[in-house]
Parts: C-alpha cells; sequence; structure tokens
C-alpha cells in the first residue's frame, strides 16, 4: 500500500512538471499584461524541437535549450502581433497555437515513433534520495523537475523582492504609470512573452525528451490549455502554479491508476478537462472578488504610448 | 525620418479590397518561406493547391463539398465573436449535433419517410449543438469562466464522448467489430449530384443560412444587441440589454450552426457515426479563419468558406503529389490568419513616414 502510494506521488510530481514550467511562463506573460493563449502550440513546437536536436545530437540538454530557443522566437509573432500592432490577442494566440501544432506536424513527420536513445538523466540526490518514502518522492527525479521547481521559486522571489518584479508588474497593471516611471512597457511586455514561450518550449521539450521518449502529434493533449485555466486558478503567482500543477498532475496519473477498475478509458480521458471545468466553476463560485483583484489590470489590452 | 502612427477613422470599401489582398499577398509570402525552410518549392506547392481544388471540375466539386460545412460553421462563429464570445469549440458542437443526429436516424429512421426524417435529423442536430453551446454561455456569464477555456475543454469532452459511444454502447452490430455505429436508414440519407459528393439540399441550407445570419446580426434587433455587446460591454450594460439572454441565444445559435455541419457531415458523407477525428477534419478549427476573413460577416463566410474548403482540397492533392504531410495546411491556414489579424492594424491606423527635421 506505502508503495502504491509513494509511487502514485512520485508520478504525480513528474505529470505535475510541464504543466508547471509553463504555468509559470503564463504567469510570467500575463503580469506583463498579455494573454498567450499560444501555449498548446508552443509546447507542441518545443516537443518536436526538443526531440529532433537531442536524437540528432545526442545530448537532450541540446535539445531543451534549442526548444526553448524556437519557441521563444515563435512566440514572438505574438509579441509582434499583440504589443507592436495592438492587435487581438484571443485571435493571435489561437493563431499561434495553430501555427505551433501545424509546424510540429510538418517537422516532426519523420520522427513519428522513434525511441530517443538517450533521455534526459536522473538526478538521485545523494544521501537525500536514500530518505524513507520522502526520499524517493522528492530526491530521485530526472533534471527538469528540479529545474522546473527551482525556476518557480526563482519567479517568485523575483516578484516578491526584486525591483525587476515590480516592474514587470506596474507594466501589466499601470503601464502609463509605469512609462512615467521612465520604464520602456513595450519593451517590458516583449521579454515578458518571450519568457513565457521558452518556458512553454521546455515544457514542451520536457515531454519528448523525458516524460514519454518519443515524438507524436497531439503528444501535448490539452496540457497548453489546462495552463491557461492554472494561471488562473494560480491567482498569478508562482505559489498557487505549484499547488495547481501537482493537483492536475495527480489528475493525470488517476487516469491509468483508475483503469483496472473497468471504466472506460474514454470516460477517464476526460478526467483532466472535467477537472478544469470543475476547478473553475468553484472558483467562479467562491473566489469571484478576489480573482478579480489578482488578475493584472490591463491584461488584454493593447499599450498605446501617450494615449490619455 | 521617422514613422509616425495616425488613428484611422474610416475605411473606404476600396481599401478595404486593398488591405486583404495585401494581408493575403503577404500571407502567401510568409507561407513560401516556411516551404521553402522546408524544402520544397513554394511556388510549385501554391500552384498545386490551387490547381488541385479550383482547377478542375472534380476539384471544384470536392471544393465545394468541404465548403458546405465550413459556411455552417463559419457564419455561427462569425455571429458570436460580433458579441466577442470566442467560440473554440464548434468542433464539439459540430460532434454534439452528429450525436443527436444519429440517434434520431437510428431509433426513428426506419420508421418514418425521408420527408420527415430530413428535417427531423437537421433540427435533432441544431439542438444538440444549440445545447452543447450554451453550456459555456451559462458558464461565462453565471461563473465568469473564461470561454475559450470552457469551450476547448469541452472540445476534449466531447470527443472523448463520441469514441466512448462508438466502442461502447453504440458499436453497431453490423460493423464487424469495427468503432462504428451501423449505417443510419436509407430515409435519413441525403443523395448526391451525379458524380459529385454535393447534396442540393445541403448547399442550399447553408447559403441560406449564411444569408439568413447576415441579416440577423445586421438588420434584427438581436444582431444589434450582439454588435453592442462586442463593441462596447458597459455601453451595452447600461442600455438595458439582458446579458445572460442574448449570450445563450447567440451561442444557442453558433452551437446549433455546427450542429447543423455534423448533420450534413454525417447524412450525406458518412452515413455512420464514427471517430471524431474521421467525422471532422479540423472544420471547427478552419471555421475559425474562415469568419475571419468574412469579416465577421456571417453572409460573406460562403465566399470565405469555398476559399479555404479550396486550400483543403489542395492541401490534399499536395499531400498525394508531393508528399506534404497535411500539418503543411495547418501551417498554411495559421500563417493566413495571422496576417488577416494584422490587417487589423492597418484598418484602424494610417502609418505616415516623416523627415526627422519636420517635428
Amino acid at each position: 500500500m506505502l508503495d502504491i502510494i509513494v509511487s502514485v506521488l512520485t508520478r504525480t510530481i513528474v505529470a505535475g512538471t510541464p504543466l508547471l514550467l509553463a504555468t509559470l511562463g503564463e504567469i510570467i506573460t500575463e503580469r506583463a499584461g498579455i494573454i498567450n493563449l499560444g501555449m498548446e502550440g508552443l509546447m507542441s513546437t518545443g516537443a518536436v524541437t526538443g526531440f529532433i536536436v537531442s536524437y540528432i545530437s545526442g545530448s537532450p540538454w541540446l535539445g531543451m535549450l534549442a526548444a526553448i530557443l524556437v519557441c521563444a522566437l515563435l512566440s514572438a509573432i505574438h509579441g509582434f502581433v499583440c504589443i507592436s500592432l495592438r492587435s487581438n490577442q484571443v485571435v493571435s494566440g489561437l493563431a499561434l497555437t495553430m501555427l505551433g501544432i501545424g509546424i510540429s506536424g510538418l517537422w516532426g513527420k519523420p520522427y513519428i515513433g522513434l525511441p530517443l536513445p538517450n533521455r534526459m538523466g536522473h538526478l538521485n540526490i545523494k544521501g537525500l534520495s536514500e530518505i524513507p518514502v520522502l526520499g524517493r518522492i522528492l530526491f530521485s527525479h530526472g533534471w527538469y523537475v528540479y529545474l522546473s521547481v527551482l525556476l518557480g521559486i526563482v519567479l517568485w522571489f523575483i516578484l516578491r523582492h526584486t525591483s525587476l518584479g515590480i516592474t514587470l508588474r506596474s507594466v501589466g497593471e499601470n503601464p502609463k504609470a509605469a512609462e512615467s516611471q521612465g520604464i520602456a512597457v513595450n519593451r517590458v511586455k516583449y521579454y515578458a512573452v518571450l519568457a513565457g514561450g521558452g518556458l512553454a518550449g521546455m515544457a514542451g521539450s520536457f515531454l519528448s525528451t523525458a516524460y514519454s521518449g518519443s515524438w507524436n502529434e497531439g503528444i501535448t493533449a490539452g496540457r497548453g490549455w489546462i495552463v491557461i485555466a492554472l494561471t488562473i486558478f494560480a491567482l498569478w503567482q508562482p505559489g498557487g502554479a505549484f499547488l495547481g500543477a501537482y493537483l492536475f498532475g495527480g489528475i493525470f496519473v488517476l487516469q491509468y491508476m483508475l483503469q483496472p477498475l473497468g471504466i472506460s478509458p474514454n470516460i477517464l480521458s476526460m478526467l483532466p478537462y472535467l477537472s478544469t471545468l470543475l476547478v473553475l466553476l468553484l472558483f467562479g463560485l467562491t473566489a469571484s472578488g478576489k480573482r478579480k483583484m489578482n488578475a493584472p489590470a490591463t491584461l488584454g489590452e493593447p499599450y498605446v504610448r501617450g494615449e490619455r | 525620418m521617422y514613422i509616425e502612427l495616425l488613428p484611422r477613422e474610416k475605411v473606404s470599401p476600396q481599401q478595404n479590397v486593398l488591405f486583404m489582398a495585401a494581408a493575403l499577398i503577404a500571407g502567401l509570402l510568409a507561407v513560401s518561406v516556411v516551404f521553402a525552410l522546408n524544402g520544397v518549392n513554394p511556388a510549385v506547392a501554391i500552384f498545386y493547391i490551387f490547381k488541385g481544388s479550383f482547377g478542375s471540375w472534380y476539384g471544384i466539386k470536392e471544393t465545394i463539398t468541404k465548403g458546405m460545412p465550413l459556411i455552417l460553421i463559419g457564419s455561427g462563429l462569425a455571429l458570436a465573436y460580433k458579441a466577442k464570445f470566442w467560440n473554440i469549440g464548434a468542433e464539439s458542437q459540430l460532434l454534439a449535433g452528429a450525436i443527436f443526429a444519429t440517434w434520431t436516424g437510428l431509433n426513428w429512421g426506419p420508421h418514418l419517410p425521408a420527408v420527415v426524417m430530413v428535417p427531423l435529423m437537421f433540427l435533432s442536430a441544431f439542438i444538440g449543438g444549440a445545447l452543447w453551446g450554451m453550456v459555456p454561455a451559462v458558464l461565462k456569464i453565471r461563473f465568469g469562466i473564461n470561454e475559450v477555456i470552457s469551450t476547448l475543454m469541452l472540445n476534449y469532452i466531447a470527443a472523448e464522448f463520441v469514441k466512448f459511444l462508438v466502442v461502447g454502447p453504440w458499436k453497431g452490430a453490423s460493423k464487424g467489430g469495427y468503432p462504428y455505429t451501423d449505417d443510419l436508414p436509407a430515409s435519413s440519407i441525403l443523395p448526391h449530384l451525379s458524380h459529385s459528393r454535393i447534396s442540393l439540399l445541403l448547399l442550399f441550407l447553408a447559403v441560406a443560412s449564411a444569408l439568413i445570419l447576415g441579416w440577423l446580426v445586421y438588420k434584427s434587433r438581436f444582431g444589434y444587441e450582439i454588435r453592442v455587446i462586442g463593441e462596447n460591454v458597459h455601453a451595452a450594460r447600461y442600455s438595458g440589454i439582458n446579458f445572460f439572454r442574448t449570450s445563450l441565444l447567440l451561442m444557442a445559435v453558433s452551437g446549433g450552426m455546427a450542429g447543423l455541419a455534423g448533420a450534413g457531415e454525417l447524412m450525406s458523407i458518412h452515413h455512420y457515426l464514427s471517430y471524431p477525428d474521421s467525422l471532422s477534419a479540423g472544420y471547427g478549427f478552419t471555421a475559425i479563419i474562415v469568419a475571419w476573413l468574412a469579416r465577421l460577416h456571417p453572409s460573406y463566410t460562403i465566399i470565405a468558406g469555398l476559399f479555404f474548403a479550396g486550400i483543403i482540397v489542395g492541401g490534399d492533392a499536395i499531400q498525394v503529389s508531393m508528399g506534404m504531410p497535411i500539418a503543411a495546411v495547418r501551417v498554411f491556414n495559421s500563417i493566413i490568419l495571422i496576417f488577416l489579424i494584422m490587417e487589423d492594424f492597418l484598418i484602424s491606423h494610417r502609418v505616415r513616414v516623416r523627415r526627422k527635421n519636420h517635428a
């Protein structure tokens, strides 16, 4: 019994990792006032880029770097359309998702189903991983897991305790005031979009080079959309992102745990999506006031310099 | 020298056409770059796409066949987007329509003549799509849930539900273990024009409903409310528009139209319910671009729908002749969409280049 619990919790953390990475990315982006609905496409492109580069170069680290770079570049399109051209962020994000899924299908076709010979390695932290129970759950993971936790803590620290965090927040909350403080508002927005895209790419490369070790179309399975919901659930706070990501990681694991009970796999596959709606519904019932206070004030609105 | 941006007050019809043409040409150029980077001669690929779709009678007939669902869905989406209700769930509203129509066809089809069955199938499909479409409206207005997320989640849920039906309770006894329902009875099937897959009735339905929706949006009180909500939420609240009722109604129409497309595919092409991917070739998503190209005017989706149907048919053609994956069509479509969004900028801004010392 204990073994099962340990195994479930361990897998929960692994399954929550791509959600955590991408949610952190969306939090950065939305804090700067830009909604990026392109996460599903970016993750997909990240997955295919990470896989191809890892496959060819033999290094999953290079794969990760390439995925981050390519997805940051791809999200620059969204930045240009939304920031410089002040166009509709919802439709631009959708277009980005379509583009990302299209590009990954185009690039990934020769690689479908190939096993990756060299997956991202594991790091059993000496000493700590031998602690009974907790050691396996917390300290026996791959690099991505530790990196995602580290990035979450760094983002929390930046937002809470540094002037960089204040800059980012003020750009989303009150860009005019930020501008008058000498902040280049649109430049900050661009950086935030690029950072968000890079993290989505990293989440994608985790899926193909560490989690499944192969590339297939549809590998992201809607995670990019769940991330948008998790960002709201997290109240735009990194701490909330941890909670939400591991909660939904658990739900992804639960699907497989419940299969032996004889429930139709198709019904079980609905679980993450139903849960997303359910979580937002509970949120709508209880915390709508809190959510309104927490959402960046100018989220989704284009910023026009010098306009009164 | 520097560039100055000024707000543009009015756009003449000529400018409108000019900008759209510019956006489409720029989009085609960008697509060419992507194709070239993939080692495909873009001029040849684009030539073959349009040759495949509009270059032969067969191509034209197939283009019309695939245009019908795009027109049905696209006009419904245009109506929703006019109110800035971002319905991304047409794919599953289509499925909901197909589920309802399948049930009606399998249960009542054997007992009723085609004159009754065909309208009944369309009606039940409309109801199915409308009900599924109203869910995100309730979630948005009553619980503040972003409709983009809810419609997408509902897409996944409906797709899994269809899979559940066709491998489980609805699996056809006559299908030898395949995940299909039994064939619909003859009274529920739409006849085709000879040597084509075009059902005249469906074509009429698509064109007529696009025109009716166009009238609805621009000439009716309901359409007026939709446009006010879309242009200024605050004004809409003060002007006494019943937000809940209007949103519910517009999503019922939008979802219902996708439902009709589902029934059309079912009754004219497939004749049985099967896996979601085979029932709809991503029509629900392509129709988003159709609505955008139509400038959110439901009636213009007749042209825009045929254009993108042509891209789908041409895309199939280059898959065969040039060995390009279906993803190439997705890349093509999404790049065109990005340039269409960018074009909004030209519509709302004048760009003026000035000499520096002038300022």
